[in-house]
């Protein structure tokens, strides 16, 4: 579960953001310039709040009282971006595999088949980024994403940047990813539709 | 073809050169990646000092040098006290001296690299769970790379035709410190020597013109594997 409750300044944009409640997957929307990625990369360690704490699911990664700030690389967060950001230099294996939170010994929640099961990319795993789709791309940025063994799983608006059709053909993978993958996710979007489709509750930013 | 002494100062003017791109290779990088990631207090002095060399004249940095690594310098004693070597007089002095020299040119080729880099990427690394010196390493490093093997070139060219500061700091000691540049130099005092001058200066054009190329090369085969 997931527990926000900060103070944000990014130049002239300020707002404290409260965030609690049981549902798993929590959709985060609103207008943009409503700061909604800011609370992503807050929850991640990309931005340091001002005040407050941030804790997932007992675990604090922020708290200014405390002066606790969890650097990003040991928070074990799974950040699937708006633009993907794979690593251009490797395959898409060597993306998959970049993750260094797991173990390797089988006793991680993910391994690597069942990641390339989960999201079909199977096809795709001596390509280079440069020569995916953007939904492929998206597929392959959520199986990196999960291959960290992340505790929490954030999603920033995965797709803005895909035309209509693409859309819908990645709906159904974030859908499967949500049902079977039980980590609580935060699933930010300022598009109703795709909301409506993921998410089991909505924190408006307005 | 080629005069024994000429031949020297050729392989000379290539040993010092090689090990002076190679050794500022490590401290270059790190500085750039200092001057193009960080923010701290006295960034712009370091960065103004990085550039000395390139607006000094050298024979005050051979001076400096002189100085400090001669025989009664505070560096000179030190690295003869701890490690019994000197470098006063010796290829390794013109190596250094060549490298001080090419020092702000492989920082500005790397650092450029290294500013190119999206620094979106070195953040989904670090929420991978990658430590900020495996971010530098897996990320920053090898796209950074094209820079890399620029900046390493550059600081070779320029020390294969460094004269001012190495001639000052090590002299022209025959098979020692005598580079290609101080070889010239040399033959500009004897009567008769301006074959030899022409030979050189055709080798000069060749090694540098060599490097240049080599170094396009390798970019360019680097983006294309990055394509595939």
């Amino acid at each position: 579960m997931l527990e926000i409750d900060i103070h944000l300044r990014r130049g002239r944009f300020e707002r404290d953001v409260r965030i609690s409640g049981e549902a798993r997957v929590l959709a985060l929307t609103g207008p943009s310039g409503a700061g909604k990625t800011s609370v992503l990369n807050a929850i991640a360690g990309l931005v340091r709040p001002v005040s407050g704490r941030i804790a997932i699911d007992g675990r604090t990664l922020f708290d200014s009282a405390a002066r606790i700030d969890v650097p990003t690389h040991r928070r074990r967060i799974g950040y699937v971006f708006q633009d993907a950001r794979l690593f251009p230099h490797r395959d898409v294996r060597g993306n998959l595999r970049y993750g260094r939170h797991g173990t390797g010994r089988g006793t991680d929640a993910f391994s690597l088949e069942a990641v390339v099961e989960l999201l079909g990319i199977g096809g795709l795993l001596a390509r280079r980024p440069a020569n995916l789709s953007g939904g492929e791309a998206q597929r392959v940025a959520i199986g990196r994403a999960l291959l960290s063994q992340p505790a929490i799983l954030l999603f920033d608006e995965p797709l803005s940047a895909l035309d209509q059709a693409r859309r819908e053909e990645l709906i159904p993978w974030l859908q499967k990813v949500r049902d079977e993958v039980r980590l609580p996710m935060v699933y930010v979007s300022h598009t109703q539709d795709d909301v409506r489709r993921i998410a089991e509750a909505v924190h408006v930013l307005d | 073809m080629f005069t024994p002494e000429e031949l020297t100062a050729v392989a000379l003017s290539l040993k010092v050169a090689v090990a002076a791109a190679l050794a500022s290779l490590p401290l270059g990088v790190a500085t750039a990646w200092v001057l193009a990631r960080r923010d701290f207090p006295g960034k712009s002095l370091l960065d103004a000092l990085v550039h000395l060399p390139l607006v000094l004249p050298p024979v005050v940095v051979g001076y400096a040098l002189l100085v400090a690594f001669g025989h009664g310098g505070a560096a000179g004693r030190f690295l003869a006290e701890h490690f019994g070597i000197s470098i006063a007089f010796r290829w390794t002095g013109a190596a250094l001296a060549s490298a001080i020299m090419g020092f702000p040119l492989m920082v500005r080729a790397v650092r450029l690299a290294i500013e190119s880099v999206d620094r979106r990427l070195e953040q989904a690394a670090a929420t991978l769970g990658a430590s900020p010196l495996r971010v530098f390493l897996t990320v920053t490093l090898p796209l950074a790379w094209p820079g890399l093997v620029a900046g390493t070139v550059l600081a070779f060219a320029k020390a294969l035709g460094e004269f001012g500061a190495t001639i000052t700091f090590v002299s022209s000691i025959p098979g020692e410190t005598r580079t290609l540049s101080s070889e010239i130099y040399g033959l500009m005092q004897t009567p008769g020597g301006e074959a030899g001058i022409w030979r050189l200066a055709i080798v000069a054009v060749a090694i540098s013109l060599a490097a240049l190329l080599a170094s396009e090369w390798l970019v360019r085969r680097q983006r294309h594997a990055e394509r595939d």
